[in-house]
């Protein structure tokens, strides 16, 4: 694991250092002008929460299954960085709305369930931070059931309304837009990989702390 | 299988033979739903003579009711069986886990129906709100609602069992992954309101009321006796 | 395949909470006939390993064996074999008596549980308070309402945790005797209490429990006060 956080770490921050370069040679968007250029640090972060959420989903329900520890701290680190990323991109949304749509939010399919999704995970993190002893398990079901609800969340306000740009736009970007995206993309998913790796080992330090107390005293 | 619903129903019937004898959660469930309804409704009728609700109003000041009232009757039917420990008793009982887990479910269903049978004709009547137009419609959003949402309640209410702070977590935990239901719910039954209503709309809502039902109703069968371990 | 057995083996129990140690490899042998005493101070993992043992909980590491076989091999239905009297005694106080033991009764599919119920209710010499609602029972009521409980299935193995607080001298005694009985049909009792004195009166052999660390095994419970009362800095029964 260390030896993972280091190299990840220069990697990721090698492609932030360079990528307003390659972001600012990007062509300007026909209609959104300047502004636009927002997208390449918005989309990434709002694509990863969304991954990290599913990933907790799965790791949670892993850990339900087979109660081995080391599941319960990818879980914590999945869902903080969940809440990280999506405050991320929560950020960066708004500022762009603001110039691009003229309002700050909309209740439209994509939003609302992202919103919802990052209180699931809030609300994960207040349940581990309050919710006393036995609350892995809790919030294990608390992620499980969040990742259950998205699809009918997005579903519900999509039947009800829906503004946000399309998902098909992605793959037909040309190729001068997607390079810089897809750049920045993978500076955050190698931030997403080096912060999760360091925080796992947080957690396994923190274990065998406690493993030598307990050993310590016998 | 006769086994699972026969702890169902030993344990729903215990529900209500207590419940029979004080009436105490019905009675406050209902007069907080009552509350709420009137408290909502100062804050959303509208300027003039005829008082009708701005917009939607009447749909979603039904739901929230629901919602509130909800949340508080799953607290309070667990926190009878904290008393004496007795969800721990239940849960020695030889029967399949999960089979205790819908017992509960059962009751508080029962519970929050009851409560909306008296809320509902109240809504109609303080917003001029043709809910009953549409009976058997409205019947489907609601019972297929309050499903939903006591699905998901009932598992994480009694799965803070005895969390520290487990009063205000459950309604921190319960909303968001209960939105589907609400907005649901509410678009449903704003759609029966409409002038014509769109009863096309509210068959559609019914219907991702009833998927929603479904999935969490076997998530919860599956993980109940995994998150009721300790 | 039957699920009752004869012995109970607690093999090497651990149980953490983070860094506090509940339990930390605790090993007991228990077979029929034998009512065997967990005695410690408050604190020392009494209540975490009756929770394990009727699975209600699970161990971070070690196991237990019913009769050589595991709660995972057995099934739910070990549970009916299992009766347990805890210290929040396991009662509805808006039913009544009658009801919270033909409740159990049902609920643990035993044969006619209102016959089982009456029974249980005279064992219980609550006869006459069948009918009264168990929120205006005393201490001593309630527990001998929880025993019988504990009782109606007729379970191989007993855990009762401090079942002796709160109760006056003649419930005490009343509780060895019940106990006793048990012991000659074969039950395997295991008990937990800090009360050394009623310990030596019941228990056939004790084991002595600190800060979740097995530290004595006793098959001589006489005088247990005398060698015990420092170390457990257990006062004096009141």
């Amino acid at each position: 694991m260390r030896k993972v956080f280091v190299p990840l770490l220069a990697v990721a921050g090698f492609i932030f250092m360079t990528a307003p370069i390659m972001i600012a040679q990007a062509p300007y968007e026909s209609t959104m002008g300047l502004v636009q250029k927002i997208f390449y640090f918005h989309m990434p972060p709002a694509m990863l929460m969304l991954l990290s959420a599913i990933f907790c989903g799965v790791i949670s329900a892993i850990y339900l299954i087979r109660k081995r520890p080391v599941y319960d701290w990818i879980a914590y680190a999945a869902a903080e960085l969940t809440v990280l990323y999506g405050a991320l991109a929560m950020v960066t949304g708004p500022l762009w709305a603001r110039k691009a749509w003229g309002v700050w939010w909309i209740w439209d399919a994509r939003l609302t369930m992202s919103l919802l999704l990052w209180m699931v995970f809030v609300s994960y993190l207040l349940l581990r931070r309050y919710g006393g002893p036995g609350s892995e398990t809790l919030a294990a079901g608390l992620a499980l059931f969040g990742m259950a609800t998205s699809p009918f969340v997005y579903l519900s306000v999509n039947i009800w309304r829906t503004i946000h740009p399309l998902t098909s736009v992605v793959p037909t970007l040309p190729v001068d837009f997607a390079f810089p995206l897809w750049y920045a993309f993978t500076g955050f998913l190698l931030l997403y990989i080096a912060l999760m790796t360091l925080r796992v080992r947080i957690e396994e330090q923190r274990a065998l702390v406690d493993q030598l107390y307990l050993e310590s005293e016998e | 299988m006769s086994a699972f619903w026969r702890v169902v129903w030993i344990v729903a019937r215990k529900d209500l033979a207590i419940e029979a004898r004080s009436r105490e959660l019905i009675n406050t469930t209902v007069f907080f739903a009552l509350s709420c309804v009137i408290v909502f409704s100062v804050s959303f009728v509208g300027e003039g003579g005829d008082g009708r609700a701005l917009g939607d109003a009447a749909a979603g000041i039904l739901w929230i009711a629901i919602a509130f009232s909800g949340t508080l009757a799953l607290g309070r039917t667990f926190e009878r069986e904290r008393y004496g420990d007795t969800l721990r008793a239940l849960l020695l009982a030889p029967g399949a886990r999960p089979a205790v887990y819908v017992g509960k479910l059962v009751g508080v269903v029962g519970l929050l129906l009851a409560t909306e049978i008296i809320v509902v004709p109240l809504v109609a009547l303080l917003f001029q709100a043709r809910l009953f137009d549409h009976a058997l419609l409205l019947a489907a959003l609601l019972v297929f609602g309050t499903v939903g949402f006591s699905c998901v309640g009932t598992l994480f209410a009694a799965m803070l069992g005895r969390a520290r702070s487990r009063d205000v977590l459950l309604p921190i935990l319960l909303y968001p992954v209960t939105i589907p239901v609400m907005i649901a719910g509410v678009r449903g039954t704003a759609a029966l309101l409409q002038a014509p209503p769109q009863l096309d709309m509210a068959r559609l809502w019914i219907m991702l009321l009833l998927s929603f039902d479904v999935v969490f109703l076997t998530l919860s069968l599956w993980t109940f006796e995994s998150v009721m371990t300790e | 395949m039957s699920v009752d057995f004869l012995e109970l083996s607690i093999r090497e129990l651990s149980r953490n909470f983070g860094r506090r140690r509940a339990l930390s490899r605790m090993s007991l042998e228990c077979r029929a006939g034998e009512i065997v005493g967990l005695l410690g101070p408050n604190g020392a993992g009494k209540s975490t390993l009756l929770a394990i043992v009727s699975t209600l909980a699970v161990p971070s590491s070690g196991e237990v064996r019913y009769g050589g076989r595991t709660a995972r091999e057995l099934g739910a239905m070990l549970r009916g074999r299992i009766g347990v009297l805890s210290h929040d005694l396991h009662l509805y106080s808006e039913l009544t008596a009658r009801e919270n033991l033909v409740f159990f009764g049902r609920l643990y599919g035993t044969d006619d549980p209102e016959m089982r119920a009456a029974r249980a209710l005279e064992r219980a010499r609550l006869a006459d308070r069948g009918g009264d609602l168990v929120s205006g029972f005393s201490r001593g009521m309630r527990q001998r309402l929880a025993l019988e409980r504990a009782l109606l299935h007729d379970p191989r193995l007993l855990l009762l945790d401090e079942p002796f607080t709160g109760l006056d001298d003649a419930s005490t005694i009343a509780l060895v005797g019940r106990l006793r009985e048990l012991r000659s049909s074969g039950c395997i009792t295991l008990l937990a209490t800090h009360d050394l004195d009623v310990a030596e009166l019941v228990l056939d052999r004790a084991v002595i429990l600190h800060d979740g660390k097995l530290v004595a095994n006793e098959d001589d419970v006489r005088g247990l006060r005398k060698r015990y009362q420092d170390r457990l800095n257990v006062g004096a029964r009141p």
